[in-house]
């Protein structure tokens, strides 16, 4: 996913920073992985479904080799520490990625109709469900998302809808 | 090992109904892949499961991938010894292969209709407060995930450099333009040195 928001939005300009938070939104709710989700929509509105096609073959192929190369080399030498240190050491850096890149995204909350409190104190209670008190995503999410998406509901309401 | 003989189609046929349960990720069925192809079915073993997730959380690439290589794995199991090595890799690749389109097949067209839908619909007040609504949320649930990522290092006394690793590889991502892949590659040779 961080490789995703860096390209598609820093480096190609695909996107903006608040489009990719949008998009990912739907894809996050959606079932299904979502980066893949997130490439599909991506693909789909810029060449159609022959866009989606390719950004799944694409987001898939390469990294499918990748794995399962890691896997049939990683069989032979599992028992081995420097293996396991090198697994552990990516693992260690991966998780770092997925953080630096939300601290990242938090910059496109910037302008969002809510205002920089309400979003704070949604995002921080939704951190604190998820990652300390550890409730099911399935419960969170809905609860969360409806008192989120009905205050951003009343602050729209004096923009009207747009043709 | 022992493994019981495979049953494509209804390991199939689970996996379709998974991905649309698969809310948040593939990651968040994978106990229930747990449950199916361990426990009830005892295709893989416990170990075979776990490394499986580990080695696709620190390969680049999607995370979905870990069901490509649960696929892998059954295949490589199944009557393993009784056929030569060369149908066992055949039948490993054909497993991954099954096992992703599987995962993927029903989450990407429920995707592709609804997000459609709301991209036609884009201007109406209920589909822009959803997004807007959605974004905080969105970030609290990414910085969660790294978090539950980060937390399965230990206590902070003992495993502190696998804790500076995280916390400077965030720092990278935030501040700095450096190549993702070269990131990966620094923590795999920390590790393997055996410095963190």
């Amino acid at each position: 996913m961080a490789v995703v928001q860096r390209e598609l939005v820093e480096r190609r300009r695909w996107l903006t920073p608040e489009q990719f938070l949008e998009d990912w939104a739907v894809a996050q709710l959606m079932p299904g992985p979502n980066v893949i989700n997130l490439s599909m929509v991506i693909g789909d509105r810029h060449f159609g479904w022959r866009g989606a096609l390719s950004a799944l073959a694409g987001m898939l192929l390469a990294p499918l080799v990748l794995v399962l190369a890691l896997a049939s080399l990683y069989g032979s030498v599992a028992d081995h520490p420097t293996a396991q240190g090198a697994l552990r050491g990516m693992g260690a850096v991966s998780a770092g990625l997925v953080i630096g890149t939300g601290l990242k995204l938090m910059k496109a909350l910037r302008h969002n109709p809510m205002g920089a409190f309400a979003c704070a104190l949604i995002g921080t209670l939704t951190a604190l469900a998820i990652a300390w008190l550890r409730w099911p995503l399935t419960t969170v999410l809905p609860a969360m998302g409806t008192v989120a998406v009905a205050w951003a509901w009343r602050r729209l309401a004096h923009t009207p809808d747009k043709p | 090992m022992p493994a019981a003989p495979v049953d494509w189609l209804s390991l199939t046929a689970q996996f379709l109904s998974l991905s649309l349960l698969s809310i948040g990720g593939a990651i968040t069925v994978a106990p229930d892949m747990h449950r199916y192809l361990v426990t009830q079915h005892g295709w893989l073993t416990d170990a075979q499961f776990s490394s499986s997730l580990a080695l696709s959380q620190a390969a680049p690439g999607p995370n979905v991938l870990f069901v490509a290589l649960l696929g892998f794995q059954v295949g490589l199991n199944a009557n393993a010894g009784q056929v030569p090595a060369y149908v066992s890799w055949m039948q490993a690749l054909a497993g991954s292969l099954l096992t992703l389109f599987a995962i993927l097949l029903p989450s990407s067209l429920l995707n592709h209709t609804i997000t459609r839908w709301a991209q036609h619909h884009q201007h109406r007040r209920g589909v822009r407060a959803f997004k807007q609504g959605m974004a905080p949320i969105v970030v609290a649930l990414v910085l969660s995930t790294g978090w539950l990522l980060a937390s399965t290092h230990g206590t902070p006394a003992q495993d502190w450099p696998l804790w500076l690793l995280t916390a400077a590889s965030a720092w990278a991502v935030w501040r700095t333009r450096l190549h993702l892949l070269w990131l990966i590659g620094l923590g795999a040779v920390l590790g393997a040195m055996g410095w963190v």
